[in-house]
């Protein structure tokens, strides 16, 4: 593997690590499976890009990105807490709907964005070659956004936000109104994967209403990966993990994409098929492991 | 405190399984009130104490808290003036929280989270106080999760939790019948140390008819939604157990041997 791929896969897994803290949010936080990710990460890169194709800065692309986001994350979270709807269907019916949204942004399937500008561009008075600029501004960005996320969990917001998807029945009984905590913390999830969105955008010269197919399995393999590394107790250590998670994951692929196995050479398209394998494995490996001592015990007996 | 009128609930309306869990009942709960609550399975009793705290709404019938009408209020609403623990031990509290994030929410309860701080060192010294008086060595597990801890100290929590703040009503629903007997009695008196100090105004559902006799100024017996019987002050003091099942034969007109009642 040459340093550009690995360069190019910490890029990556630093940028969809935003997404893999939206991820980390609803299905560990909430415990509230939201696949409106697959849709809102093509939104925000919609977003952004169709406002920097009409002259807006680049900057301010992202922070109303970040809005839609929030606006789809919260379309979810009232069919499912106002209509009740399965949270699953109800997010299903979200990215479903954001597909047709997202052509209607853009105008059209997809948008190029070469020769416009980026914050990566803004930035470039730094004066560091590109390819170190780009990890490290979506370096600065995650830690940003992890340290923002690390104290929100702590404020009494936060906190009640938490036990909703801990124990709702306690919550409510202490007063707080659970509905709410669902449309806040689906907001918040669906506007980081928004961010992540428009910053792929940008960093890639284009948006696509085909980017956000997978990312909820891509999401979700990198949450698991980050939770088989050591200590998960604190929110601190966990969104670490997410984020730790999310490169390990990017790595593995870049990994996987750039070997021959016999005959088979791997392609950027069978990376889906990856993923879902992945996922596979790292939700299986506690059952054979447990499998595997019980099964060493009867031996030993 | 507590007024309740012609207050009725069915299950499954319409259905083959149609149940009217609470007949058009009425009470009122007096300032200051330890009503104990007994009745055979199915007599409504947890039915009521979720129609009270908001987890519920009534078919019909009205339900008004300090004065105000409540009856369609959320529960989350309720909640200003409702502190409540359950028979399960693991609803009380969040596990993967930790003690002291779990003392913070019930502290604030009934009122809307802000962009503050979750707990504060302020807070945590009022935890630690409050936690002794367990003396379950609690006070210095303030960080710990609330998981690693067993039934009865989680129960006894939920109880300190739910009377951290002064709750205007307690809600009790048979909060020592998943407990040991040995926890179940350390629970109890917890229980009835915390609504005498506090003089707090308090419904407790309970199986076990010599609790029932001990606690409280007044005793409320259900059979099939109905209250069929509400005693209070001297006359509730010298009844027994067997003027309880005399009660109950006479009234219920059915045999009692299958009946979870006669736990005693």
């Amino acid at each position: 593997m040459s340093l550009y791929i690995l360069v190019g896969a910490v890029e990556q897994g630093l940028v969809y690590a935003l997404m893999v803290l939206g991820v980390y949010l609803t299905f560990r936080v909430l415990d509230f499976p939201d696949l409106t990710v697959d849709g809102s990460l093509p939104l925000g890169a919609a977003v952004s890009g169709a406002l920097i194709v009409r002259g807006m800065d680049p900057f301010l692309s992202l922070l109303l990105a970040m809005c839609a986001g929030a606006a789809a994350g919260c379309v979810t979270a009232l069919l499912a807490t106002r209509l009740r709807i399965m949270s699953l269907l109800a997010s299903i019916i979200t990215m479903t709907a954001l597909y047709s949204i997202n052509i209607r942004i853009m105008g059209r399937p997809n948008l190029t964005l070469l020769n416009q500008p980026t914050v990566l561009d803004a930035l470039s008075f730094i004066g560091l070659p590109r390819y170190l600029l780009t990890p490290l501004i979506f370096l600065g960005i995650i830690i940003g956004c992890k340290v923002l996320l690390d104290l929100f969990l702590h404020t009494q917001l936060g906190t009640a936000l938490r036990a909703t998807g801990d124990n709702p029945q306690m919550i409510r009984s202490q007063g707080v109104n659970t509905d709410m905590m669902v449309i806040l913390g689906v907001s918040l999830s669906n506007a980081l994967v928004a961010l992540a969105g428009g910053l792929v955008a940008q960093s890639q010269g284009f948006a696509d209403v085909g980017m956000g197919i997978g990312t909820i399995v891509a999401g979700l393999a990198s949450v698991i990966l980050g939770e088989s590394l050591v200590g998960a107790q604190t929110v601190f250590r966990q969104t670490l993990n997410a984020i730790c998670g999310s490169l390990l994951y990017r790595l593995t692929i870049a990994v996987a994409l750039s070997y021959r196995v016999g005959f088979l050479r791997l392609t950027p398209s069978d990376l889906n098929l990856i993923t879902a394998v992945l996922v596979v494995i790292c939700l299986t490996v506690p059952l054979l492991r447990t499998r595997l001592v019980m099964w060493k015990r009867a031996q030993g007996d | 405190m507590l007024e309740i009128k012609k207050l009725k609930k069915i299950f499954n309306r319409g259905g083959i399984n149609q149940v009217t869990a609470i007949h058009s009942l009425s009470a009122f709960i007096r300032n200051g009130d330890f009503v104990t609550v007994i009745g055979s399975n199915g007599a409504g009793k947890s039915t009521l104490l979720n129609l009270i705290a908001g987890t519920y709404l009534p078919d019909s019938g009205e339900l008004l808290l300090a004065g105000e009408n409540a009856t369609r209020w959320p529960e989350h609403r309720r909640a200003a003036y409702v502190g409540r623990v359950f028979q399960n031990p693991l609803l009380g509290t969040c596990a993967t929280m930790s003690v002291e994030e779990n003392f913070a929410l019930a502290s604030r309860r009934g009122l809307r989270p802000g962009f503050r701080w979750g707990v504060t060192n302020s807070q945590r010294e009022l935890f630690r106080e409050k936690l002794k008086l367990l003396g379950l060595g609690l006070e210095y597990r303030l960080k710990d999760k609330v998981g690693l801890l067993s039934g009865g100290q989680r129960q006894s929590l939920t109880l300190l939790m739910a009377t951290l703040r002064r709750p205007r009503l307690l809600l009790l629903d048979e909060h020592t019948a998943a407990l040991d007997p040995k926890t179940a009695e350390q629970v109890l008196n917890l229980t009835r140390e915390l609504i005498q100090e506090m003089g707090l105004t308090a419904l407790m559902v309970t199986h076990n008819m010599k609790h029932a006799l001990e606690l409280g100024n007044r005793l409320i017996m259900m059979h099939q939604g109905r209250v069929i019987l509400d005693v209070d002050g001297p006359t509730k003091a010298h009844l027994t157990i067997q003027d309880l099942l005399n009660e109950f034969s006479k009234l219920k007109g059915q045999d009692l041997t299958d009946d979870k009642m006669l736990l005693i």
